[in-house]
């Protein structure tokens, strides 16, 4: 246990899925030509008024309830004031004293074993800038306004994190609720979802929090769990050495994996937040929350904890099942097939096999090369004895990288598994005939020579010996005469 | 920048003197992107002092039994939009009255972070 305890605190932008801009009627489709998808209102005209949309507001309290935090039966909006060049009216329409989610909370589940619970400070609506680019234009930026006025929503948690794993988690499980509640998307590479980082470490057992710095503009997991890492050490060699911590905005810097301050913003921190005169209150009744209740969908928890009963997982493997709702789904269906009493099995296919030909492909689990009725078809020959599970794998390869059923591979390839006793037993006593020696060892105490024996007869089986016969045979053939 | 002047000056001789330092003004002058010149410098401080001590004086009434007000329309609420896509693209012509543009892109002087 070391001396320095890390504090973390992330906001996460997630940009709600609506089609139409948050106050215009402009589309928000990702990768459509500059400019395009600008209209007036998002280009800041004169005497353009902003209205709000209904389904962005709707998100917002969907959200808002599966958190368990409360749905402000009024909020208001708030013109943030800064001056950038992808930001036409000069101010960026937020959310500030008055936000519509507030005070809410989210579990998290370490590998480990360890809960947590992450206390969410408030979740507000705001809409996006547009894009800076700076490539091919000599000492000029090219500046797109298509994401200008698409709807997010900005989720601000409690500085409840104490590692970078745990701030991973907690960004993980908010990937997985968005998704869930069909709000956000959660495609990083595009933006869709991101976050920023407030860091800073304090001698363990102190109250008082150290000094902060905020990382911005993270879009993976991965790049936010190693910005953190950095952050860290950086921190506490300053602290260490004398120095002081200085408050900043920092970039981080995914080539050189590193933080660093940024060079111009940190001095316009101050926004001159006021109240838009432009829109007036926004009021949340009961009706309305009332009805976007009625919408909400199983959620992660409610799943994970289903899955945990009904099919004996540990709660850390139910959690990773689901993920996603369509790996929970796929899940459901293999074991809809396989029968409930074969969930493990399921379970472990999908978390072990399926999960890492998926990682390597790069694919998600809509996009799997074997579908959740394959991959039943494939345990069934497991369960039904007709191939062990290291054949199974193979038969999963060649499912995977050839396509066709478990069923036609199997006859195919000659892989049905040997359960006839008397076949395996031909095959031990020719291995034993073979090894004199190791049979001699074996019996003089040299036990690990079991092992041997294992691999020579699935050698000469061509893998295909039921494994759970092979051993019982073996055992009772060594043991015993010669 | 015209604007300071047209405070009244009777306006500015009947508030009480609340004023700004030049400190202030040139950060005020920062964050708003302006650029003000050595000799218009003590014209703002005056004039912003002026505007800042005149609004200053609603300070002075009373609004404890009053709730805050994000809005004058008092009892009316926000109304919304369904989400609906209304416009199609017309950058052409919005962008015909952008002093510089490549590619679709407005062009504007380089900014780096």
């Amino acid at each position: 246990m070391t001396h320095w305890e890390t504090v973390i605190g992330l906001e996460i932008h997630a940009q709600l899925a609506t089609r139409s801009k948050i106050f215009s009627g402009a589309a928000t489709a990702y990768g459509a030509p500059p400019n395009t998808q600008a209209n007036l209102v998002d280009l800041g005209y004169p005497g353009v008024l902003p209205v709000l949309n209904a389904e962005a507001v709707r998100m917002a309290v969907k959200f808002g309830l599966s958190i368990g935090a409360v749905v402000a039966p009024r909020s208001v909006f708030a013109r943030k004031n800064y001056f950038y060049p992808d930001l036409p009216k000069g101010y960026q329409i937020s959310q500030y004293e008055l936000p519509i989610v507030q005070r809410g909370s989210i579990g998290i589940l370490l590998e480990d074993g360890v809960a947590k619970t992450v206390g969410i400070t408030r979740a507000h609506l705001e809409e996006d800038a547009g894009k800076s680019l700076h490539e091919g234009l000599a000492n000029a930026s090219g500046i797109d306004l298509n994401r200008a006025g698409t709807p997010l929503l900005e989720i601000v948690s409690e500085p409840d994190m104490r590692s970078a794993k745990e701030a991973v988690a907690y960004m993980k499980k908010i990937h997985t609720l968005v998704r869930y509640l069909e709000i956000c998307d959660g495609n990083m590479q595009e933006g869709s979802f991101r976050c920023d980082a407030n860091v800073s470490v304090r001698v363990r057992g102190a109250e008082k929090l150290g000094t902060r710095a905020e990382i911005k503009n993270l879009n993976s997991f991965r790049f936010v769990e190693k910005a953190i890492h950095y952050e860290v050490a950086r921190q506490i060699d300053i602290l260490e050495s004398g120095g002081k911590v200085v408050q900043e905005t920092r970039l981080y810097d995914s080539d050189k994996n590193e933080t660093r301050p940024m060079r111009s913003k940190e001095e316009a921190n101050d926004y001159r937040y006021f109240p838009d005169p432009d829109l007036l209150p926004l009021d949340i009744g009961p009706a309305f929350i009332a009805e976007v209740r009625s919408t909400l969908p199983e959620l992660p928890d409610q799943k994970a904890a289903r899955f945990a009963q009904d099919f004996g997982l540990s709660a850390y493997d139910a959690g990773v099942l689901c993920a996603s709702r369509e790996l929970g789904a796929y899940f459901e269906a293999v074991v809809g097939r396989a029968g409930a009493a074969h969930a493990k099995l399921a379970a472990n296919w999908v978390m072990g096999e399926l999960s890492s030909a998926l990682n390597h492909d790069s694919l998600d689990i809509d996009r799997s090369k074997v579908s959740a009725q394959g991959l039943a078809g494939l345990l069934a020959r497991i369960i039904d004895n007709t191939i062990s599970g290291k054949i199974a794998k193979d038969v999963f390869e060649a499912m995977w990288s050839e396509g066709g059923e478990a069923d036609m591979i199997i006859t195919a390839k000659g892989l049905t598994q040997i359960t006839d006793a008397g076949a395996i037993e031909r095959a031990i006593d020719a291995v034993i005939a073979a090894n004199p020696k190791q049979l001699a060892d074996y019996r003089g105490g040299k036990d690990k020579l079991f092992g041997f024996f294992v691999g020579q007869v699935m050698k000469a089986t061509q893998g295909k010996a039921n494994p759970a016969q092979l051993n019982d045979l073996l055992k009772a053939r060594l043991s015993g005469g010669p | 920048m015209i604007w300071p002047y047209f405070v009244p000056q009777s306006l500015v001789l009947q508030v009480r003197v609340m004023s700004l330092t030049r400190q202030e003004v040139e950060k005020i002058a920062h964050l708003a992107r302006l650029s003000i010149t050595e000799q218009e410098m003590p014209v703002y401080v005056t004039s912003l002092s002026s505007i800042v001590a005149f609004v200053d004086e609603l300070s002075r009434a009373d609004v404890g039994a009053v709730a805050p007000m994000a809005h004058p329309l008092v009892g009316q609420s926000q109304r919304l939009r369904a989400d609906e896509v209304e416009d199609t693209d017309r950058h052409e012509k919005y962008q015909a009255n952008a002093p510089q543009v490549q590619s679709g892109l407005y062009v504007v002087p380089r900014v780096i972070e």
